[in-house]
């Protein structure tokens, strides 16, 4: 029996003064495995992300992360506790242009007072398993680096906790092609090495298919689409060719 | 003119301390007060306006009717300095309290998130996010607060606070530029230097985004 890493239970949201945009979605992530979100613009994907780290509050229904009810997470404290848990990559990674590449690989760690030595070693370890050179980059900040290197540092962040859970939103969006083939390798070998539980948003099918073991895509504020990644191209539910076709139009055209 | 400064010279200095010690005193006090209290307005929005607008509203009091309406007050009136002191505070305030607020607000959205994400307190967020990254636009509002505080202590001489302005005044009355002149000049020098060393700090804040 597999253990559950994230519990969505009939889950629906509503922003204030706005329309339901998310309706009853019930999915449990299992521990360890991969999972891409996909659909359109406007679809809920963030707002399901954002559900697994506090950031938005359903309106209704439960998330679990790890066995904990955030219904039930009450202090400050407790979310703190949950959210160094939980590693979060964003499109625009999110770096803070003030801080040098090293600190913000480190920041977790510095946020949790730990020594010196131990943070520089882990931004060292985390900066070279996502492919920068520690010595040669550890000194820049955010502006004197490429979109792909910060992407890199923002899941060199991400890691610094060995967090359980990692939810990465678009982490390749702006990038160009051939950049986004690296981080995708890059980012495949990692996350068969790490077992960790990864809820990943995408608007790319083919890079669904090559990180996830599992695609889900979310249309008409419901989950349409459940399947094993290698399932997919198979199948024929109409979501599924839309995308599929979608592909080939690019490819033909 | 030689024999002006020779005469006047020690005066000049004295007051000039004197007036910078006005202004520096004034200012000490608006920045431990505007900037805790900047922050505090981002984290309770719904009082930003209304404190805004008091800030505002005292800033709209013309300087020399500010002086008078305090000085019938029991303890300020007792002593000129103490006095000054108060109303430049009064002036400093609004420009401190307003760019703590607006540059703590203006720090993006998604950092904003992210620092929330990553598990950092409230504590944290603010001294390693928030304030590092409004550090510019807050040095701003000092700056322009120290500009407009030594301006504005020129016309506490009208109280007897002492300061430049106590030569402009004299001058006034017994008209004699050279004295006028010997209390602008200093004063005005004193505006620039601090409007050209706080514009060179901030310019040394400000942190490159792309």
């Amino acid at each position: 029996m597999p253990t559950v890493g994230v519990e969505f239970a009939k889950v629906s949201y509503t922003p204030t003064g706005g329309h339901l945009v998310l309706r009853d979605i019930s999915l449990s992530l299992e521990q360890g495995t991969t999972t891409a979100l996909l659909g359109r613009s406007g679809s809920g994907k963030t707002t399901l992300l954002r559900m697994v780290n506090g950031l938005v509050r359903p309106t209704s229904g439960e998330v679990a992360v790890l066995g904990h009810r955030l219904s039930s997470l009450e202090s400050p404290e407790q979310w703190v506790e949950l959210r160094r848990n939980i590693g979060y990559v964003v499109q625009d990674t999110g770096l803070f242009p003030h801080m040098t590449v090293e600190r913000n690989a480190g920041l977790s760690l510095e946020l949790e007072g730990r020594p010196k030595d131990e943070i520089a070693s882990v931004a060292r370890q985390n900066l070279q398993k996502v492919g920068l050179d520690f010595d040669r980059f550890r000194g820049r900040l955010p502006w004197q680096l490429s979109g792909g290197q910060r992407q890199r540092v923002g899941l060199a962040r991400a890691l610094a906790l060995d967090p359980p859970v990692l939810l990465m939103d678009e982490p390749f969006g702006a990038l160009d092609p051939l950049t986004r083939g690296e981080m995708q390798t890059m980012l495949r070998g990692l996350l068969a090495s790490m077992g960790k539980t990864v809820l990943l948003i995408t608007h790319d099918l083919n890079e669904a298919l090559y990180l996830a073991d599992r695609v889900v895509f979310l249309a008409d504020m419901e989950v349409a689409v459940d399947l094993p990644a290698k399932e997919v191209l198979a199948s024929d539910n109409p979501h599924v060719k839309l995308y599929v076709s979608a592909l080939h139009h690019e490819v033909d055209g | 003119m030689m024999p002006f400064i020779h005469q006047h010279g020690w005066e000049i200095a004295r007051l000039t301390f004197e007036h910078l010690w006005l202004t520096l005193s004034a200012m000490l006090f608006a920045v431990a007060i505007g900037l805790p209290l900047g922050v505090l307005l981002t984290r309770r929005r719904r009082w930003a306006q209304p404190v805004l607008g008091v800030a505002n509203i005292v800033q709209t009091v013309p300087s020399l009717a500010l002086f008078g309406l305090l000085l019938p007050i029991p303890w300020l009136g007792e002593n000129a300095a103490r006095l000054a002191i108060i109303a430049l505070t009064g002036y400093a305030l609004l420009p401190i309290l307003r760019n703590t607020y607006i540059g703590i607000r203006g720090v993006d959205r998604e950092l904003a998130d992210v620092a929330a994400a990553m598990g950092m307190t409230g504590w944290q967020r603010l001294t390693k996010v928030e304030l590092p990254l409004a550090a510019s636009v807050i040095l701003a509002g000092i700056r322009t607060a120290m500009v407009i505080c030594v301006g504005v202590a020129t016309i506490a001489a009208a109280i007897g606070a002492g300061g430049l302005g106590e030569l402009i005044f004299r001058g006034v009355a017994s008209v004699d530029n050279r004295l006028v002149l010997a209390g602008a000049i200093p004063a005005a020098l004193l505006a620039l230097l601090a409007d050209a060393s706080l514009g060179w700090i901030e310019k040394k804040l400000t942190v490159r985004r792309s």
